[in-house]
């Protein structure tokens, strides 16, 4: 338990199938079709800078509001009994095993005119449109990636020590207290796992907005996308501002993590 | 111990799980519509008849069957392996490897798939393969690997260290010690991660499509070449086939696992 | 939990063996490598014939059957990795860039006897004028579906889809190639073939457009028409007959100058390592009762003259929209290869359309 060694396959593994790689992208995006350097493919590559940014907007608004539901979520759950936990948590993954595309097709049925939802809601007297608009791409969003954002915090909520609980709750404190001084820092780590397992995807899918939005939904996974089978250079160029801007992100997220946990 | 559900929590379970199953319920609904669009004609069961002759969608069943069982095994083993190793790192060190761990989990599907797609063909060249079944496993460790590395890092910071020390003070030798005590306090993360990892596996497509070469297709693959005509309620059929499944294991799991709480709790 | 992976180790060990049956394909005489769009060829689906299954059976080759999603994904495949197939189906302006770059192999016509039951229009292909290469597998024009409903004059131009009147109503083709081609049209100019200056005029025109779409589409149309939410859209004819089947509120309409013909053929590509396999497997989608088949699942005008003959119903072979007659396929325009250049100029430019 105490050697490093352990680690040397995945470090090899990682030198091969992730460092190697990156660079590769990176040459592509630095270099033209005949292979000469060049910084064209970033001049294009701004163009797309609006999409860019709707598309960051996107995924923090569906990672804000799956953190919002998860949370509570996963709270409730590491209360019931630990049997009933477990089958709750495989209620969660179940629907992640279906494919992800006919999901997405499943909810373009859903949310269509005249569709269940529509039907319904107009019933009660409400009359919208729910699909072709930047809702129904933040609601496809939240349903690919929830259990993500729910895993990692029930995992990490599920390790508290109840006794610690019981001790706060011995000493005085109130159940807000309680979860203030104990629960909420104790869990941090799970929930900087779920924001990046939930933001990075959804930050960079392709065919969601295709499938539920509208003309204006359009994402930058999905520029990434079409513009990569005619010029992979610009799209390597794309990719990588991608990449340094999510990196960077998460960068900043953790330190504000690490704060947090140590006051 | 308080282990009351209020009313309240109840429902918003109930809000949750029906937001989580509709789509599906869907899904399984149209397999059993006698017609190819979402509009409803009648019952049939022709899909599932139908399903089964179809060895094209068969063969790609498999596929990802296999894939995801082998590339969320030796993620698995990979990952929690290193995630002792990588435990003992202190300092900066640590944090590079981490950081560079978490490459495959913060860099977009899309990057990922290309990016070792240009490795996979480059190394194509030199070592004469064929992209196909090897290539497409290997880029779904890839991407497995971080999140049981990921599940399995806050679980060994969080042990209790004198656990491990114990073990060997009461004579087991390192190894012993690991399988008999530690694993078991690792469990818990070694198992999300490995979950995660098959559900990725099972879900991807991006990259699956830049690393499958010519003649591997899987479900994903399968699904989207329909695209370019329309989907076939036969792959709605499948879908409600392979959740009747899950379901199944899932409910044997659970009883199982009941069993053997209460004979722990006969025991203690 | 030690049973849990038991079973799934079992699990996996059996699974791979039986893809290996599969896979490794005992008591074949040979191979044949297909690659093929998706959902393009008759399975066995609605008591049609399956006709893999059936040249399995005929010639005991075995067939390795995949598909692609677009000319340019099949391209990458065959120009960058590492890849063999033995038949490929591209479509027209995608084999005369295959003959150009020499990507294709000469077929030897004593191999496929069938080829005379072609019709003649489609023997000899614009883009392989000498019919060296290509065993024409299917074809048809593009044309606009409309909702009776929604729309109540029958459209004649593609003008119909800058209709302000049916603004968010309207989709449009998200392919680069088949929505220029449709504002070049209106432009005056020839879609055929195009330079930049066509382009950057077409442009303007789809970003006109732009605001008055609902959305483009490919696959999503025959939803988005067949459940009535959207009015017009201009698609393949095979698919327009497939939407009409299933929501009787629609109908076609061919546009008056003529439109769009494309067609996908069988080619034999340089890295083929079964040449005779391959040319087995095209002389036998042209008999005339496996081409019905395909015909009848697909819906694409089959160009087997004796299927079309002796095995379609008379309403099929009337349709204007699936057989159109011949003064009206001379007004049609087929897609010759554009230089790479201005494809992905025009590639780049309807990315940004949509982008903005």
């Amino acid at each position: 338990m105490k050697s490093r060694k352990p680690s040397i396959p995945y470090i090899i593994w990682m030198l091969v199938f992730t460092l190697i790689p990156i660079v590769m992208i990176g040459f592509t995006a630095f270099t033209d079709k005949q292979g000469n350097f060049t910084v064209d493919n970033f001049t294009k590559a701004f163009y797309y800078t609006d999409v860019f940014i709707k598309s960051l907007w996107i995924a923090l608004l569906s990672t804000a509001i799956c953190l919002l539901l998860a949370y509570p979520l996963s709270y409730m759950i590491t209360r019931m009994k630990r049997s009933t936990q477990n089958t709750v948590i495989m209620l969660f993954m179940i629907p992640m095993w279906m494919n992800f595309l006919l999901r997405i097709y499943a909810w373009v049925t859903l949310l269509q005119n005249n569709g269940p939802i529509d039907t319904a809601l107009s019933f009660l007297g409400i009359h919208a449109t729910y699909i072709g608009n930047t809702f129904a791409v933040t609601l496809g969003m939240i349903y690919e990636y929830l259990p993500f954002m729910v895993l990692p915090i029930y995992t990490v909520m599920s390790k508290i020590d109840n006794g610690l609980i019981e001790a706060a709750q011995d000493l005085g404190s109130n159940n807000f207290n309680v979860f203030r001084k104990v629960i909420a820092p104790l869990s941090l780590p799970g929930i900087i796992s779920g924001i990046t397992m939930v933001f990075v995807p959804s930050a960079s899918t392709f065919l969601v907005a295709q499938y539920l939005g509208g003309t204006d939904d359009i994402m930058i996974g999905d520029v990434i996308e079409k513009i990569f089978w005619t010029d992979q250079n610009t799209g390597s160029a794309i990719s990588l501002i991608m990449m340094i801007f999510i990196f960077v992100f998460l960068i900043l997220m953790n330190l504000f993590g690490d704060e947090e946990a140590i006051a | 111990m308080k282990k009351k559900t209020g009313i309240i929590s109840k429902i918003y379970m109930a809000f949750i799980m029906l937001f989580l199953y509709a789509p599906i319920v869907v899904l399984i609904f149209f397999s059993f519509n006698d017609g190819k669009t979402t509009v409803w004609k009648g019952f049939t069961l022709r899909w599932y008849t139908e399903l089964f002759r179809d060895s094209e969608i068969i063969n790609a069943l498999w596929n990802t069957l296999i894939i995801a069982f082998l590339a969320s095994i030796f993620a698995t083993i990979l990952g929690t392996v290193a995630a002792i190793g990588i435990s003992n790192f202190k300092g900066k060190k640590r944090l590079v490897i981490q950081n560079v761990s978490n490459i495959p989990i913060i860099s977009p599907d899309i990057v990922m798939g290309v990016s070792l797609m240009l490795l996979f063909t480059a190394l194509g060249v030199m070592l004469n393969f064929e992209m196909g079944f090897v290539t497409v496993l290997i880029a779904h460790i890839c991407f497995c690997v971080p999140f049981v590395v990921l599940n399995v890092m806050p679980r060994i910071t969080r042990m209790d260290q004198s656990i491990y020390d114990a073990a060997l003070d009461l004579g087991c030798n390192q190894w012993q010690a690991f399988f008999k005590v530690v694993i078991y306090e690792l469990m818990p993360g070694i198992i999300s991660g490995g979950l995660i990892s098959f559900t990725y596996s099972l879900d991807d497509f991006i990259i699956t499509y830049f690393t499958r070469g010519s003649k591997f297709q899987n479900l994903s693959i399968e699904i989207y070449s329909m695209t370019h005509k329309r989907i076939s309620p036969k792959i709605n059929a499948l879908s409600a086939l392979l959740f009747l499944a899950i379901v199944i294991i899932m409910v044997l799991i659970n009883l199982r696992d009941r069993h053997e709480e209460k004979q722990n709790a006969k025991r203690t | 939990m030690k049973k849990i992976i038991s079973t799934i180790l079992a699990t996996t060990i059996i699974g791979s063996s039986a893809a290996c049956f599969s896979g490794c394909g005992g008591g074949y005489d040979g191979e044949v490598n297909v690659y093929n769009w998706g959902e393009y060829i008759s399975l066995g689906e609605d008591g049609l014939l399956n006709v893999i299954e059936e040249f399995e059976k005929e010639t005991n080759i075995k067939v390795n059957y995949t598909t692609y999603e677009t000319n340019e994904e099949l391209y990458n495949m065959l120009k960058n990795s590492n890849v063999s197939y033995d038949v490929v189906i591209p479509s027209e302006y995608m084999i005369s860039k295959l003959i150009e770059e020499d990507m294709l192999l000469e077929l030897n016509f004593d191999n496929i006897p069938n080829y005379d039951n072609l019709m003649d229009r489609f023997k000899k292909l614009e883009c392989d004028p000498e019919g060296k290469y290509t065993v024409c597998y299917s074809w048809g024009i593009t044309g606009l579906v409309y909702d009776k409903t929604k729309v109540s004059e029958k459209p004649t131009s593609w003008e119909a889809l800058w209709d302000k009147n049916l603004k968010g109503q309207m989709l449009m083709f998200n392919n680069s190639r088949d929505a220029y081609a449709i504002a070049m049209q209106l432009c005056g100019i020839n879609p055929s073939n195009c330079t930049k200056e066509d382009v950057d005029k077409a442009s303007e025109k789809l970003a006109e457009q732009k605001p008055l779409l609902k959305k483009y589409v490919m696959d999503q149309v025959f939803t988005e028409m067949e459940n009535s939410q959207s009015a017009i859209a201009p698609y393949y004819a095979g698919d327009i007959i497939t939407m009409m089947d299933n929501n009787e509120d629609l109908d076609y309409s061919r546009i008056e100058d003529g439109a769009n013909l494309f067609y996908d053929a069988m080619c034999i590509p340089t890295c083929s390592k079964n040449k005779e396999n391959a040319e087995k497997f095209i002389n036998f989608m042209h008999k005339p009762e496996i081409a019905a088949a395909n015909f009848e699942y697909l819906y694409y005008a089959t160009p087997n003259q004796v299927a079309y003959d002796e095995y379609l119903d008379e309403d099929v072979k009337n349709n204007k929209l699936i057989f159109p007659e011949d003064e009206y396929l001379d007004k049609c325009y087929v897609f010759t290869n554009v230089s790479d250049d201005v494809y992905s100029y025009m590639q780049e430019q309807f990315v940004k359309i949509q982008a903005d």
